[in-house]
Protein backbone atom coordinates (compact mmCIF):
# COMPACT_ATOMS: atom_id res chain seq x y z
CA UNK A 1 0.00 0.00 0.00
CA UNK A 2 0.87 3.48 -0.57
CA UNK A 3 2.28 4.81 2.97
CA UNK A 4 0.77 8.54 2.84
CA UNK A 5 3.38 11.17 3.59
CA UNK A 6 2.62 12.13 7.31
CA UNK A 7 1.16 15.99 7.71
CA UNK A 8 2.27 16.83 4.63
CA UNK A 9 1.55 21.27 4.48
CA UNK A 10 1.10 23.75 2.34
CA UNK A 11 1.16 26.21 5.19
CA UNK A 12 4.65 27.37 5.87
CA UNK A 13 6.88 29.60 7.69
CA UNK A 14 9.40 32.01 5.92
CA UNK A 15 11.63 32.28 9.37
CA UNK A 16 13.88 35.08 8.27
CA UNK A 17 10.70 36.83 7.94
CA UNK A 18 9.38 36.44 11.56
CA UNK A 19 9.78 38.74 14.13
CA UNK A 20 8.01 36.20 16.85
CA UNK A 21 5.19 38.45 17.62
CA UNK A 22 1.88 36.95 18.44
CA UNK A 23 -0.15 37.63 15.17
CA UNK A 24 -0.85 34.05 14.31
CA UNK A 25 -0.50 32.85 17.44
CA UNK A 26 -3.57 34.24 18.70
CA UNK A 27 -5.63 33.58 15.23
CA UNK A 28 -4.92 30.19 15.10
CA UNK A 29 -8.34 28.25 15.03
CA UNK A 30 -6.70 24.65 16.34
CA UNK A 31 -3.88 26.39 18.79
CA UNK A 32 -1.61 24.43 16.33
CA UNK A 33 1.28 27.76 16.57
CA UNK A 34 3.69 27.94 19.53
CA UNK A 35 6.71 31.16 19.63
CA UNK A 36 9.59 29.49 20.44
CA UNK A 37 13.03 31.22 20.50
CA UNK A 38 11.58 34.71 19.32
CA UNK A 39 9.82 32.32 16.08
CA UNK A 40 6.51 30.75 15.12
CA UNK A 41 6.63 27.15 15.04
CA UNK A 42 3.50 25.26 13.03
CA UNK A 43 2.76 21.95 14.79
CA UNK A 44 2.12 19.59 12.03
CA UNK A 45 0.04 17.30 14.00
CA UNK A 46 -2.72 20.27 14.16
CA UNK A 47 -2.18 22.58 11.71
CA UNK A 48 -5.43 22.42 9.65
CA UNK A 49 -3.95 24.13 6.42
CA UNK A 50 -6.69 27.09 6.68
CA UNK A 51 -4.51 30.04 5.98
CA UNK A 52 -5.75 32.10 8.89
CA UNK A 53 -2.00 32.77 10.13
CA UNK A 54 -1.42 34.06 5.99
CA UNK A 55 -3.94 36.71 6.43
CA UNK A 56 -2.86 37.97 9.36
CA UNK A 57 0.72 37.76 9.55
CA UNK A 58 2.07 41.45 9.41
CA UNK A 59 5.24 40.49 8.19
CA UNK A 60 4.13 37.90 5.12
CA UNK A 61 6.01 35.24 7.26
CA UNK A 62 3.16 32.42 6.64
CA UNK A 63 2.76 31.33 3.24
CA UNK A 64 0.99 28.92 0.77
CA UNK A 65 3.38 26.73 -0.54
CA UNK A 66 1.69 26.20 -4.28
CA UNK A 67 2.91 24.40 -7.03
CA UNK A 68 4.57 27.03 -10.14
CA UNK A 69 2.63 26.93 -13.44
CA UNK A 70 6.05 25.11 -15.05
CA UNK A 71 4.39 21.92 -12.88
CA UNK A 72 2.23 21.46 -16.34
CA UNK A 73 5.46 20.59 -18.39
CA UNK A 74 5.49 17.53 -16.72
CA UNK A 75 2.64 16.10 -18.68
CA UNK A 76 2.08 15.89 -22.65
CA UNK A 77 -1.19 17.06 -22.18
CA UNK A 78 -2.23 19.61 -19.85
CA UNK A 79 -5.76 20.55 -18.28
CA UNK A 80 -6.56 23.49 -16.66
CA UNK A 81 -9.11 23.15 -13.85
CA UNK A 82 -10.00 26.57 -12.63
CA UNK A 83 -11.94 27.54 -9.28
CA UNK A 84 -15.12 29.65 -9.96
CA UNK A 85 -13.73 31.84 -7.58
CA UNK A 86 -11.08 32.73 -10.57
CA UNK A 87 -13.75 34.56 -12.48
CA UNK A 88 -14.07 37.28 -10.10
CA UNK A 89 -10.77 38.36 -9.65
CA UNK A 90 -10.32 40.84 -12.61
CA UNK A 91 -12.03 44.15 -12.77
CA UNK A 92 -14.18 45.05 -15.69
CA UNK A 93 -14.34 41.43 -16.95
CA UNK A 94 -17.86 40.22 -16.83
CA UNK A 95 -17.32 36.91 -19.26
CA UNK A 96 -16.14 33.83 -17.74
CA UNK A 97 -15.79 33.27 -21.29
CA UNK A 98 -12.62 35.11 -22.05
CA UNK A 99 -10.94 34.26 -18.65
CA UNK A 100 -11.61 30.76 -19.34
CA UNK A 101 -9.91 31.98 -23.40
CA UNK A 102 -6.88 32.81 -21.70
CA UNK A 103 -6.04 29.74 -19.67
CA UNK A 104 -5.55 28.01 -23.53
CA UNK A 105 -3.22 30.62 -23.62
CA UNK A 106 -1.32 30.23 -20.74
CA UNK A 107 -0.08 26.77 -22.17
CA UNK A 108 -3.39 24.60 -21.45
CA UNK A 109 -4.86 21.99 -24.05
CA UNK A 110 -7.93 21.88 -22.18
CA UNK A 111 -9.91 23.97 -19.48
CA UNK A 112 -12.85 22.12 -17.55
CA UNK A 113 -14.56 24.02 -15.16
CA UNK A 114 -14.69 23.21 -11.41
CA UNK A 115 -18.16 25.01 -11.08
CA UNK A 116 -19.24 22.23 -13.84
CA UNK A 117 -17.81 18.91 -11.87
CA UNK A 118 -20.11 20.87 -8.98
CA UNK A 119 -22.94 20.49 -10.40
CA UNK A 120 -22.89 16.97 -10.69
CA UNK A 121 -21.15 16.25 -7.10
CA UNK A 122 -24.69 18.88 -5.82
CA UNK A 123 -26.85 15.95 -7.86
CA UNK A 124 -24.68 13.22 -6.32
CA UNK A 125 -25.14 15.20 -2.78
CA UNK A 126 -28.83 15.04 -2.94
CA UNK A 127 -29.38 11.53 -4.46
CA UNK A 128 -27.46 10.62 -1.24
CA UNK A 129 -29.85 12.85 0.80
CA UNK A 130 -32.91 11.71 -0.22
CA UNK A 131 -32.02 8.06 -0.28
CA UNK A 132 -30.56 7.36 2.45
CA UNK A 133 -31.29 7.74 6.17
CA UNK A 134 -28.04 9.94 7.50
CA UNK A 135 -27.53 11.51 10.98
CA UNK A 136 -28.98 15.24 10.41
CA UNK A 137 -27.68 17.90 9.71
CA UNK A 138 -25.51 16.54 6.66
CA UNK A 139 -22.14 18.66 6.42
CA UNK A 140 -20.65 19.24 3.59
CA UNK A 141 -16.86 18.25 2.71
CA UNK A 142 -16.16 20.63 0.31
CA UNK A 143 -13.76 22.78 2.27
CA UNK A 144 -11.09 20.51 3.47
CA UNK A 145 -9.40 23.05 6.09
CA UNK A 146 -13.47 22.19 7.95
CA UNK A 147 -12.91 18.59 7.88
CA UNK A 148 -9.87 18.48 9.16
CA UNK A 149 -11.55 20.79 11.79
CA UNK A 150 -13.76 18.11 12.44
CA UNK A 151 -11.14 15.45 12.06
CA UNK A 152 -9.34 17.05 15.23
CA UNK A 153 -11.80 19.22 17.01
CA UNK A 154 -15.40 17.82 16.48
CA UNK A 155 -14.76 13.97 16.22
CA UNK A 156 -18.14 12.86 16.88
CA UNK A 157 -19.68 14.80 13.82
CA UNK A 158 -17.00 12.64 10.98
CA UNK A 159 -20.83 10.77 10.30
CA UNK A 160 -22.47 13.49 9.49
CA UNK A 161 -19.71 15.00 6.75
CA UNK A 162 -21.01 13.81 3.58
CA UNK A 163 -18.76 10.98 1.72
CA UNK A 164 -18.46 12.50 -1.50
CA UNK A 165 -15.25 13.66 -2.76
CA UNK A 166 -14.90 17.63 -3.99
CA UNK A 167 -16.08 19.34 -7.00
CA UNK A 168 -12.38 19.81 -7.74
CA UNK A 169 -11.61 16.11 -7.62
CA UNK A 170 -14.48 15.01 -9.65
CA UNK A 171 -13.36 17.77 -12.08
CA UNK A 172 -10.25 16.17 -12.66
CA UNK A 173 -11.71 12.34 -13.26
CA UNK A 174 -14.07 13.72 -15.71
CA UNK A 175 -11.66 16.10 -17.38
CA UNK A 176 -9.36 13.46 -17.66
CA UNK A 177 -11.63 10.74 -19.07
CA UNK A 178 -13.26 13.37 -21.05
CA UNK A 179 -9.81 14.12 -23.02
CA UNK A 180 -8.59 10.79 -23.33
CA UNK A 181 -11.83 9.47 -25.11
CA UNK A 182 -12.06 12.59 -27.05
CA UNK A 183 -8.42 12.95 -28.51
CA UNK A 184 -7.62 8.61 -27.83
CA UNK A 185 -4.34 9.47 -25.50
CA UNK A 186 -3.71 7.56 -22.44
CA UNK A 187 -5.04 8.70 -18.94
CA UNK A 188 -1.44 8.66 -17.62
CA UNK A 189 0.28 11.14 -19.99
CA UNK A 190 -3.09 14.05 -19.49
CA UNK A 191 -2.52 16.26 -16.17
CA UNK A 192 -5.15 18.09 -14.54
CA UNK A 193 -4.51 21.31 -12.93
CA UNK A 194 -6.55 22.84 -10.30
CA UNK A 195 -6.38 26.97 -10.43
CA UNK A 196 -6.74 27.74 -6.50
CA UNK A 197 -7.85 30.05 -4.18
CA UNK A 198 -7.33 28.36 -1.50
CA UNK A 199 -4.36 26.99 0.62
CA UNK A 200 -5.70 23.70 1.97
CA UNK A 201 -6.24 22.66 -1.43
CA UNK A 202 -2.69 21.46 -2.08
CA UNK A 203 -2.66 19.09 1.44
CA UNK A 204 -5.81 17.82 0.05
CA UNK A 205 -4.12 16.65 -2.60
CA UNK A 206 -0.83 15.54 -1.36
CA UNK A 207 -2.12 13.78 1.35
CA UNK A 208 -6.39 13.38 0.69
CA UNK A 209 -8.72 12.45 3.18
CA UNK A 210 -11.24 9.76 2.38
CA UNK A 211 -9.44 9.06 -0.93
CA UNK A 212 -6.75 6.92 -1.31
CA UNK A 213 -5.12 9.25 -4.01
CA UNK A 214 -6.31 12.42 -6.24
CA UNK A 215 -6.42 12.85 -9.61
CA UNK A 216 -5.07 16.06 -9.89
CA UNK A 217 -1.83 16.48 -10.76
CA UNK A 218 -0.86 19.73 -9.12
CA UNK A 219 -2.33 23.39 -7.39
CA UNK A 220 -1.54 26.57 -9.08
CA UNK A 221 -2.32 29.73 -7.00
CA UNK A 222 -4.86 32.05 -8.51
CA UNK A 223 -2.25 34.78 -7.63
CA UNK A 224 0.38 33.28 -9.27
CA UNK A 225 -1.51 33.34 -12.41
CA UNK A 226 -3.19 36.21 -12.05
CA UNK A 227 -0.53 38.50 -14.30
CA UNK A 228 0.02 36.72 -16.71
CA UNK A 229 -4.24 36.15 -17.39
CA UNK A 230 -4.32 39.65 -17.01
CA UNK A 231 -2.58 40.03 -20.28
CA UNK A 232 -5.31 37.76 -22.11
CA UNK A 233 -8.61 38.88 -20.85
CA UNK A 234 -8.85 42.25 -22.14
CA UNK A 235 -9.74 41.20 -25.83
CA UNK A 236 -13.28 41.49 -27.24
CA UNK A 237 -15.34 38.68 -26.29
CA UNK A 238 -16.15 35.48 -28.75
CA UNK A 239 -18.23 32.74 -27.25
CA UNK A 240 -16.25 29.23 -26.80
CA UNK A 241 -17.18 26.16 -28.44
CA UNK A 242 -16.83 24.11 -25.08
CA UNK A 243 -19.53 22.92 -22.61
CA UNK A 244 -20.05 25.47 -20.16
CA UNK A 245 -20.95 25.47 -16.23
CA UNK A 246 -24.11 27.23 -15.71
CA UNK A 247 -24.95 29.24 -12.28
CA UNK A 248 -26.14 26.34 -10.60
CA UNK A 249 -22.08 25.13 -10.72
CA UNK A 250 -20.55 28.94 -10.63
CA UNK A 251 -22.72 29.66 -7.56
CA UNK A 252 -20.69 27.46 -5.25
CA UNK A 253 -18.24 30.35 -5.08
CA UNK A 254 -20.55 31.98 -3.05
CA UNK A 255 -21.63 30.99 0.31
CA UNK A 256 -24.75 29.61 0.10
CA UNK A 257 -23.91 28.90 -3.55
CA UNK A 258 -23.28 24.78 -2.68
CA UNK A 259 -26.86 24.71 0.02
CA UNK A 260 -28.87 26.03 -2.87
CA UNK A 261 -27.53 23.62 -5.59
CA UNK A 262 -27.77 20.71 -3.09
CA UNK A 263 -31.36 21.74 -2.99
CA UNK A 264 -32.41 20.69 0.62
CA UNK A 265 -35.23 22.04 2.23
CA UNK A 266 -33.56 23.09 5.66
CA UNK A 267 -30.03 24.30 4.83
CA UNK A 268 -27.93 26.56 6.58
CA UNK A 269 -24.48 28.41 5.37
CA UNK A 270 -21.72 29.77 7.89
CA UNK A 271 -18.48 31.01 6.15
CA UNK A 272 -15.30 32.36 8.45
CA UNK A 273 -13.33 29.66 10.83
CA UNK A 274 -14.78 31.54 14.14
CA UNK A 275 -17.92 31.23 13.22
CA UNK A 276 -17.67 27.79 11.97
CA UNK A 277 -16.49 26.71 14.93
CA UNK A 278 -19.20 28.61 17.03
CA UNK A 279 -21.93 26.27 14.50
CA UNK A 280 -20.06 22.87 15.25
CA UNK A 281 -20.44 23.50 18.66
CA UNK A 282 -24.05 24.45 18.59
CA UNK A 283 -23.96 20.51 15.85
CA UNK A 284 -22.39 18.66 18.63
CA UNK A 285 -25.36 19.72 21.04
CA UNK A 286 -27.77 18.79 18.97
CA UNK A 287 -28.93 22.60 18.52
CA UNK A 288 -29.03 22.02 14.90
CA UNK A 289 -30.44 18.90 14.57
CA UNK A 290 -33.68 20.12 12.32
CA UNK A 291 -31.41 20.99 9.18
CA UNK A 292 -30.95 18.92 6.01
CA UNK A 293 -27.71 20.36 4.89
CA UNK A 294 -24.75 22.69 6.79
CA UNK A 295 -22.36 24.42 4.29
CA UNK A 296 -19.62 25.12 6.01
CA UNK A 297 -16.88 27.33 4.55
CA UNK A 298 -13.35 28.06 6.69
CA UNK A 299 -12.73 31.45 5.08
CA UNK A 300 -15.20 34.21 5.29
CA UNK A 301 -17.10 34.81 2.10
CA UNK A 302 -16.10 31.26 1.53
CA UNK A 303 -13.60 30.71 -1.71
CA UNK A 304 -14.05 34.23 -2.84
CA UNK A 305 -12.13 34.81 0.19
CA UNK A 306 -9.66 32.28 -0.08
CA UNK A 307 -5.92 33.42 0.66
CA UNK A 308 -4.50 32.71 -2.82
CA UNK A 309 -7.17 35.01 -4.21
CA UNK A 310 -6.10 38.48 -5.65
CA UNK A 311 -9.82 40.57 -5.43
CA UNK A 312 -10.91 41.73 -2.35
CA UNK A 313 -13.16 39.52 -1.29
CA UNK A 314 -16.57 41.29 -0.97
CA UNK A 315 -15.72 42.66 -4.22
CA UNK A 316 -15.47 39.37 -5.57
CA UNK A 317 -18.71 38.89 -4.38
CA UNK A 318 -20.62 41.69 -5.93
CA UNK A 319 -18.87 41.07 -8.88
CA UNK A 320 -20.47 37.50 -8.89
CA UNK A 321 -23.46 38.56 -9.99
CA UNK A 322 -22.19 40.26 -13.12
CA UNK A 323 -20.96 36.81 -13.77
CA UNK A 324 -23.96 35.16 -13.10
CA UNK A 325 -25.75 37.33 -15.69
CA UNK A 326 -23.53 35.98 -18.61
CA UNK A 327 -23.91 32.92 -17.60
CA UNK A 328 -26.34 29.88 -18.48
CA UNK A 329 -29.33 29.08 -15.77
CA UNK A 330 -29.71 26.02 -17.30
CA UNK A 331 -27.61 23.08 -17.04
CA UNK A 332 -26.05 22.41 -20.61
CA UNK A 333 -24.14 19.00 -19.24
CA UNK A 334 -24.46 15.90 -21.25
CA UNK A 335 -26.49 13.89 -18.91
CA UNK A 336 -24.49 10.79 -18.80
CA UNK A 337 -22.13 12.49 -16.51
CA UNK A 338 -24.32 12.51 -13.82
CA UNK A 339 -25.05 8.82 -14.63
CA UNK A 340 -24.45 7.00 -11.36
CA UNK A 341 -22.67 10.04 -9.59
CA UNK A 342 -23.77 9.19 -5.85
CA UNK A 343 -21.80 5.90 -6.51
CA UNK A 344 -19.22 7.15 -8.81
CA UNK A 345 -17.93 9.92 -6.10
CA UNK A 346 -18.53 8.27 -3.39
CA UNK A 347 -15.41 8.58 -0.65
CA UNK A 348 -13.55 5.49 -0.46
CA UNK A 349 -12.00 5.13 2.99
CA UNK A 350 -13.28 6.34 6.14
CA UNK A 351 -13.12 10.01 7.80
CA UNK A 352 -10.73 9.13 10.87
CA UNK A 353 -10.15 11.47 14.00
CA UNK A 354 -7.15 12.98 14.75
CA UNK A 355 -5.93 12.63 18.19
CA UNK A 356 -3.02 15.20 17.41
CA UNK A 357 -4.36 17.63 20.73
CA UNK A 358 -5.48 14.98 23.11
CA UNK A 359 -3.70 13.77 26.08
CA UNK A 360 -1.51 10.73 25.50
CA UNK A 361 -0.85 8.07 28.58
CA UNK A 362 -3.91 5.03 30.38
CA UNK A 363 -7.10 6.57 31.04
CA UNK A 364 -5.54 7.32 35.12
CA UNK A 365 -2.15 8.83 33.62
CA UNK A 366 -4.39 11.38 31.48
CA UNK A 367 -6.30 12.25 34.39
CA UNK A 368 -3.65 13.11 35.94
CA UNK A 369 -2.07 15.17 33.54
CA UNK A 370 -5.46 17.19 33.44
CA UNK A 371 -5.94 17.64 36.70
CA UNK A 372 -2.71 18.98 36.91
CA UNK A 373 -3.06 21.23 34.22
CA UNK A 374 -6.66 22.59 35.77
CA UNK A 375 -4.00 23.10 39.04
CA UNK A 376 -1.28 24.78 37.14
CA UNK A 377 -4.11 26.91 34.72
CA UNK A 378 -5.59 27.93 38.25
CA UNK A 379 -2.52 29.68 39.02
CA UNK A 380 -2.09 31.46 35.96
CA UNK A 381 -2.96 35.03 35.33
CA UNK A 382 -5.20 34.46 32.67
CA UNK A 383 -4.56 36.65 29.74
CA UNK A 384 -4.52 35.25 27.83
CA UNK A 385 -1.50 37.30 26.40
CA UNK A 386 0.54 34.62 24.54
CA UNK A 387 3.88 36.89 25.62
CA UNK A 388 4.90 33.02 26.63
CA UNK A 389 4.63 32.09 23.28
CA UNK A 390 1.73 29.69 23.83
CA UNK A 391 -2.03 30.80 22.66
CA UNK A 392 -3.51 30.89 26.09
CA UNK A 393 -2.45 30.27 29.43
CA UNK A 394 -4.54 26.88 29.14
CA UNK A 395 -2.72 25.99 26.31
CA UNK A 396 0.55 26.85 28.56
CA UNK A 397 -0.27 24.84 31.22
CA UNK A 398 -0.97 21.64 28.64
CA UNK A 399 2.45 22.66 27.28
CA UNK A 400 3.98 22.06 30.88
CA UNK A 401 2.31 19.01 31.60
CA UNK A 402 3.33 17.51 28.23
CA UNK A 403 7.07 19.09 29.39
CA UNK A 404 7.09 21.38 25.97
CA UNK A 405 7.16 24.28 28.32
CA UNK A 406 7.78 25.67 32.03
CA UNK A 407 6.57 27.46 34.10
CA UNK A 408 8.56 30.46 34.21
CA UNK A 409 7.87 31.00 30.30
CA UNK A 410 4.53 32.71 31.80
CA UNK A 411 6.06 36.51 32.17
CA UNK A 412 4.06 37.31 34.91
CA UNK A 413 5.35 34.04 36.82
CA UNK A 414 8.36 34.94 36.45
CA UNK A 415 8.18 38.40 37.48
CA UNK A 416 6.76 37.18 40.91
CA UNK A 417 9.83 34.68 41.24
CA UNK A 418 12.19 37.66 40.59
CA UNK A 419 10.40 39.52 43.13
CA UNK A 420 10.34 36.76 45.74
CA UNK A 421 14.20 36.53 44.67
CA UNK A 422 14.84 39.96 44.92
CA UNK A 423 12.90 40.05 48.51
CA UNK A 424 15.03 36.88 49.75
CA UNK A 425 18.36 38.59 48.43
CA UNK A 426 17.63 41.83 50.69
CA UNK A 427 16.75 39.96 53.50
CA UNK A 428 19.97 37.79 52.93
CA UNK A 429 21.98 41.12 52.85
CA UNK A 430 20.22 42.46 55.65
CA UNK A 431 20.63 38.89 57.87
CA UNK A 432 24.92 39.06 56.53
CA UNK A 433 25.22 42.69 57.67
CA UNK A 434 24.59 42.26 61.32
CA UNK A 435 25.64 38.39 61.43
CA UNK A 436 29.50 38.23 63.04
CA UNK A 437 32.75 38.29 60.70
CA UNK A 438 30.33 40.23 57.46
CA UNK A 439 32.43 40.26 55.24
CA UNK A 440 32.33 43.65 53.38
CA UNK A 441 33.75 43.20 50.07
CA UNK A 442 30.38 41.12 49.53
CA UNK A 443 28.05 44.17 49.95
CA UNK A 444 26.88 45.80 46.79
CA UNK A 445 27.56 49.18 45.74
CA UNK A 446 24.80 50.26 47.57
CA UNK A 447 25.68 48.84 50.40
CA UNK A 448 28.85 49.78 50.55
CA UNK A 449 28.09 53.76 50.09
CA UNK A 450 25.12 53.16 52.35
CA UNK A 451 27.41 52.21 54.83
CA UNK A 452 30.33 54.48 54.36
CA UNK A 453 27.87 57.39 54.92
CA UNK A 454 27.01 55.92 58.36
CA UNK B 1 -11.84 6.96 42.59
CA UNK B 2 -12.52 10.52 41.09
CA UNK B 3 -9.88 12.32 39.92
CA UNK B 4 -11.00 15.99 38.41
CA UNK B 5 -14.32 17.49 40.05
CA UNK B 6 -15.19 20.73 39.36
CA UNK B 7 -18.01 23.05 39.96
CA UNK B 8 -19.22 26.11 37.72
CA UNK B 9 -22.01 28.78 38.77
CA UNK B 10 -24.83 29.24 35.92
CA UNK B 11 -26.27 32.66 36.54
CA UNK B 12 -30.40 32.66 35.69
CA UNK B 13 -31.33 34.87 32.92
CA UNK B 14 -27.88 35.11 30.90
CA UNK B 15 -28.66 33.87 27.93
CA UNK B 16 -25.25 35.54 26.51
CA UNK B 17 -23.44 33.49 28.63
CA UNK B 18 -25.79 30.49 28.30
CA UNK B 19 -23.22 27.01 26.52
CA UNK B 20 -20.12 28.12 28.50
CA UNK B 21 -19.82 25.78 31.08
CA UNK B 22 -21.01 22.85 28.55
CA UNK B 23 -18.36 24.00 25.91
CA UNK B 24 -15.92 24.19 28.60
CA UNK B 25 -16.91 20.50 30.01
CA UNK B 26 -16.75 19.18 26.42
CA UNK B 27 -13.33 20.66 25.61
CA UNK B 28 -11.94 19.03 29.16
CA UNK B 29 -13.43 15.40 27.74
CA UNK B 30 -12.19 15.83 24.06
CA UNK B 31 -8.46 16.74 26.11
CA UNK B 32 -8.67 13.58 28.00
CA UNK B 33 -9.69 11.49 24.67
CA UNK B 34 -13.08 10.79 26.17
CA UNK B 35 -14.56 8.62 23.11
CA UNK B 36 -16.87 10.52 20.84
CA UNK B 37 -19.67 9.19 21.19
CA UNK B 38 -19.62 9.37 24.89
CA UNK B 39 -18.46 13.54 24.76
CA UNK B 40 -21.67 13.61 22.27
CA UNK B 41 -24.31 12.47 24.99
CA UNK B 42 -22.65 14.13 28.11
CA UNK B 43 -22.50 17.33 25.72
CA UNK B 44 -26.27 17.15 24.48
CA UNK B 45 -27.62 16.55 28.35
CA UNK B 46 -24.91 19.09 29.89
CA UNK B 47 -25.93 21.72 27.53
CA UNK B 48 -29.97 21.12 28.12
CA UNK B 49 -29.04 21.33 31.85
CA UNK B 50 -27.40 24.62 31.38
CA UNK B 51 -30.64 25.95 28.89
CA UNK B 52 -32.19 25.11 31.82
CA UNK B 53 -30.76 26.69 34.42
CA UNK B 54 -30.35 30.04 32.65
CA UNK B 55 -34.28 29.64 31.38
CA UNK B 56 -36.12 28.50 34.47
CA UNK B 57 -34.46 28.76 37.34
CA UNK B 58 -33.32 31.37 40.11
CA UNK B 59 -29.73 30.63 39.57
CA UNK B 60 -27.73 27.05 39.96
CA UNK B 61 -24.39 24.84 39.57
CA UNK B 62 -23.26 22.28 37.81
CA UNK B 63 -20.24 19.54 39.11
CA UNK B 64 -18.35 17.99 36.78
CA UNK B 65 -16.78 14.57 37.82
CA UNK B 66 -14.72 12.06 36.53
CA UNK B 67 -13.09 8.84 36.88
CA UNK B 68 -11.46 6.14 35.11
CA UNK B 69 -14.99 4.28 34.39
CA UNK B 70 -17.73 7.66 34.39
CA UNK B 71 -18.52 10.72 33.68
CA UNK B 72 -20.89 12.40 36.49
CA UNK B 73 -22.55 15.66 35.98
CA UNK B 74 -24.69 17.05 38.43
CA UNK B 75 -27.20 20.08 38.08
CA UNK B 76 -28.26 22.00 41.18
CA UNK B 77 -30.28 25.06 41.63
CA UNK B 78 -31.88 27.13 44.29
CA UNK B 79 -35.15 26.92 43.09
CA UNK B 80 -37.97 27.72 42.06
CA UNK B 81 -38.74 23.34 42.10
CA UNK B 82 -40.71 21.59 39.69
CA UNK B 83 -44.34 21.19 40.68
CA UNK B 84 -45.22 17.71 38.96
CA UNK B 85 -42.57 16.07 37.96
CA UNK B 86 -44.26 13.32 36.00
CA UNK B 87 -45.39 16.28 33.46
CA UNK B 88 -42.24 17.79 33.49
CA UNK B 89 -40.30 14.81 32.33
CA UNK B 90 -43.06 14.54 29.34
CA UNK B 91 -41.71 14.96 26.07
CA UNK B 92 -43.02 18.45 24.38
CA UNK B 93 -44.15 19.66 27.84
CA UNK B 94 -42.96 23.42 28.77
CA UNK B 95 -43.47 26.46 30.86
CA UNK B 96 -41.06 28.54 28.76
CA UNK B 97 -42.14 31.82 27.79
CA UNK B 98 -42.65 32.81 23.95
CA UNK B 99 -39.32 35.24 24.28
CA UNK B 100 -37.79 32.04 24.97
CA UNK B 101 -39.53 29.79 22.34
CA UNK B 102 -38.43 32.43 19.74
CA UNK B 103 -35.34 32.06 20.04
CA UNK B 104 -35.21 28.68 19.59
CA UNK B 105 -35.93 27.01 23.25
CA UNK B 106 -37.97 25.42 25.32
CA UNK B 107 -39.66 22.53 22.93
CA UNK B 108 -39.72 20.75 25.87
CA UNK B 109 -37.31 18.35 25.38
CA UNK B 110 -34.81 19.24 28.15
CA UNK B 111 -35.33 16.67 31.12
CA UNK B 112 -36.47 14.05 28.37
CA UNK B 113 -33.48 14.97 26.40
CA UNK B 114 -30.82 14.75 29.66
CA UNK B 115 -32.39 11.23 30.46
CA UNK B 116 -32.35 9.68 27.15
CA UNK B 117 -28.51 10.41 26.73
CA UNK B 118 -27.30 9.73 29.98
CA UNK B 119 -27.04 5.96 31.24
CA UNK B 120 -28.13 7.32 34.43
CA UNK B 121 -30.11 9.70 35.20
CA UNK B 122 -31.70 10.84 38.77
CA UNK B 123 -34.08 13.91 39.89
CA UNK B 124 -35.31 15.47 43.05
CA UNK B 125 -37.45 18.59 43.00
CA UNK B 126 -39.06 20.61 46.01
CA UNK B 127 -41.19 23.64 45.47
CA UNK B 128 -39.50 26.16 46.96
CA UNK B 129 -36.08 24.86 47.47
CA UNK B 130 -34.72 23.54 43.97
CA UNK B 131 -34.02 21.57 41.89
CA UNK B 132 -31.01 18.74 42.15
CA UNK B 133 -30.18 16.22 39.08
CA UNK B 134 -27.29 13.77 38.60
CA UNK B 135 -26.42 12.28 35.32
CA UNK B 136 -23.79 9.75 34.92
CA UNK B 137 -22.40 8.11 31.72
CA UNK B 138 -20.29 5.32 31.92
CA UNK B 139 -16.87 5.39 29.76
Amino acid sequence: MRQPVRYFHSVRLEEEKCKGCTSCLKRCPTEAIRIRNNRATIIRESCIDCGECIRVCPHHAKVAVTDPLSVINSFEYKIALPAPALYVQFPQVHHADKIIAALYKLGFDEVFEVARAAEVISYAISRTLINEDRPRPVISSACPAVVRLIQQKYPSLLDNVIDIVSPMEAAARIAKEEFSKKHGVALDKIGAFFISPCAAKLSDVRQPIGIEKSSVDGVIAIKDVFTQLQAHVKGPFTPLEIDRASTVGVRWALPSGEAEAVGMRHTLCVDGIDNVKHALEQIENNRFDRLDYVELLACANGCLGGPLTVENGYVAKSRMNAILRHTPDRMIQKTEIFDNAHEKFRMTEELEPNNAQQLTGTMLERLVKAARIEEIEAGMPGLDCGSCGSPTCRALAMDIVNGHASEMNCIFKLNERISTLAGEMVSLGASTRFSVGGNRDDMSGAEKQADEKE
Amino acid sequence: MTMIKETYPVKAGDMTAAGDVSARIKRQMKQLGIPASVVRRVSVGTYEAEINLVIHSEGGRIDFSISPEKITIRVVDQGPGIPDLKKAMTEGWSTATNEVRNMGFGAGMGLPNMKRNADEFTIESTVGVGTDITMSFNI
